[in-house]
């Protein structure tokens, strides 16, 4: 299974997960885990997902989430899961 | 699963501390280049390069595409030239060598290629010696193409017939670049002890002891360990060398799960990580202010040196457990134009040449970036690099001198390269001559490996 993380940081609002879950339904890339959390008063919603059945390129999936972000006033991010495990995990 | 808190930490360090991978070098050995005329050389080396490295740059963006991480440049490095051009017999052959290079880099896409190089630490050949006379007019026409020169070695000793010639060609490549304010001489690195697998620029080669091409990574993230040292305020240097340790250990598996990925799409050997902290004139992402963080009120006061040494030092300790190989230079770089905190110090008047020299005794590399006056003469300039080869010889380290002596500038100018290389606030040199020292010739022995006191 190839893996990656989903991170939202912003404001918080309505239809944040919503609106996320849809562009990732429509891409095919199913979710595995969500957390949600406050920290430093901003919204942070993380999630991991599985995108090895994922319709588009990764570098695709970038710029429509990066969109999305723009379009809503947060900072959306996708990365490959091995980067947080390479740099946390021995 | 890996925590939010986790998560967060990383994204923090890439989009607020400016975390990112410095380069990707590619070393491709042009052994199998080596041919009877330059035309059919140029023509080798072109094809082999453009071959090996065709996929470079597409691969470093895919992998910062899907990482995230930041990789700001990706280079190539190659076997010196002066061991390849072997049926070049005048100056404008050595040059026709160097714009190969450059078309080479130009298709492939890549920031910088390094490698027109001569390892002259013992002696010349006469292809060492036309090399040499080359470089100013070499690095004067072409973009990319970077140059080094290995003049000393702790088993040799120092050529000092190659130190003064390069007090010369540094001179003679300021006067060629003087539009671009001297630009050429921060394509010129002079070493005591040059490295094999170095993926830094200017003074990156594939050296002969490498295999056919070999991936090799540079890392950076200043800015990360001036952040986490915020948290250590007043406290004893042992925890502050501990977070040292910590940050550049995190760092360091970025980098090598960067050059795992690379070496494996490409299907080339990953060669070795370099562990260095290197700046970049963005606010945020300098050395001197992890010195200045650590309580030095300003860069180069007393104490500068003893906080570079416990940060080059914590590097190291951190980040070696983090990659399977570490090579390169590995250590705290202190380039002066490429480092914000480093060019207030200069400004206000904290930082002299000679307490970077005392610097460069505990960091990685030597004098960087340093610019000097126009009217320098080329033999102080060789002066400045005997007594920092000298460094390198007797501690047994690499030091390197990328020095430039600012056409029409005087102290205190402030010459603007742009990019990465950044602004240059021109330095004072000392104005007592070195002429008669410098002009001796010959060579200075090798230094005892005993009685080391």
């Amino acid at each position: 299974m190839e893996r990656a993380i989903i991170t939202v940081i912003g404001k918080d609002m309505r239809g944040i997960i919503a609106k996320v879950s849809t562009l990732l339904y429509e891409n095919e890339i199913n979710i595995l885990d969500i957390s949600q959390t406050l920290m430093q008063d901003m919204f942070t919603m993380i999630m991991l997902c599985d995108i090895s059945e994922k319709k588009t390129s990764f570098s695709q999936l970038v710029d429509t989430l990066d969109r999305l972000g723009k379009d809503l006033g947060l900072s959306i991010r996708i990365q490959h899961e091995d980067i947080f495990n390479s740099m946390h995990r021995i | 699963m890996i925590t939010p808190g986790e998560i967060i930490e990383t994204i923090k360090m890439i989009s607020e501390e400016h975390l990112d991978i410095r380069t990707i070098t590619m070393g491709i050995s042009l052994l199998d280049c080596i041919s009877d005329s330059p035309d059919k050389t140029c023509e080798k080396i072109y094809d082999k390069i453009t071959t090996c490295a065709k996929d470079l740059v597409k691969t470093g963006e895919d992998i910062e595409c899907e990482y995230g991480i930041p990789i700001i440049n990706k280079r190539i490095s190659v076997t010196p030239i002066s061991i390849i051009a072997k049926s070049c017999i005048d100056v404008d052959d050595y040059v026709k060598i160097a714009k190969a290079l450059d078309r080479a880099a130009a298709q492939t896409g890549v920031n910088f290629i390094g490698g027109f190089s001569s390892l002259v630490h013992k002696g010349y050949t006469k292809g060492d010696q036309r090399l040499i006379e080359s470089i100013p007019y070499a690095l004067s026409e072409t973009n990319c193409v970077c140059s080094s020169v290995n003049v000393a070695s702790t088993k040799a000793g120092i050529n000092m017939d190659a130190v003064l010639q390069m007090g010369h060609v540094i001179k003679k490549t300021a006067e060629l670049t003087a539009d671009k304010g001297g630009f050429g001489c921060a394509k010129l690195v002079v070493f005591a002890n040059a490295v094999e697998d170095n993926p830094f620029m200017a003074g990156a080669f594939h050296g002969v002891g490498e295999g056919e091409c070999v991936i090799n990574v540079g890392v950076s993230g200043p800015g990360v360990v001036k952040s986490a040292l915020e948290a250590t305020k007043g406290m004893p240097f042992d925890i502050v060398a501990d977070t040292i340790k910590k940050t550049a250990f995190k760092i360091t598996r970025m980098g090598q799960l960067v050059a795992q990925e690379a070496s494996k799409r490409l299907g080339v050997p990953f060669g070795i990580v370099d562990l260095s902290l290197a700046p970049t004139p963005a606010i945020g992402d300098s050395v001197a202010h992890i010195l200045e963080e650590m309580g030095l009120e300003k860069c180069g006061t007393h104490g500068t040196t003893a906080a570079l040494a416990l940060l080059n030092d914590a590097v190291k300790k951190g980040g070696i457990m983090a990659s399977s190989h570490v090579g390169g230079l590995s250590g705290a770089f202190i380039p002066v134009s490429e480092d914000a905190g480093m060019i207030d110090a200069v400004k206000c008047g904290s930082l002299s040449l000679e307490k970077l020299e005392a610097m460069t005794c505990v960091c990685s590399v030597g004098l960087d970036m340093i610019a000097v006056p126009g009217d320098t003469p080329a033999e102080t300039i060789a002066a400045i690099i005997a007594d920092e080869a000298a460094i390198g010889v007797v501690n047994f380290k690499t030091t390197a001198v990328r020095i430039i002596p600012a056409p029409g500038m005087a102290v205190g100018d402030m010459i603007e390269f742009g990019g990465l290389l950044g602004t240059a606030p021109v330095m004072d040199v000392n104005r007592f001559s070195s002429f008669d020292f410098v002009t001796r010739g010959g060579r200075i022995p090798a230094p005892m490996q005993s009685l080391k006191n």
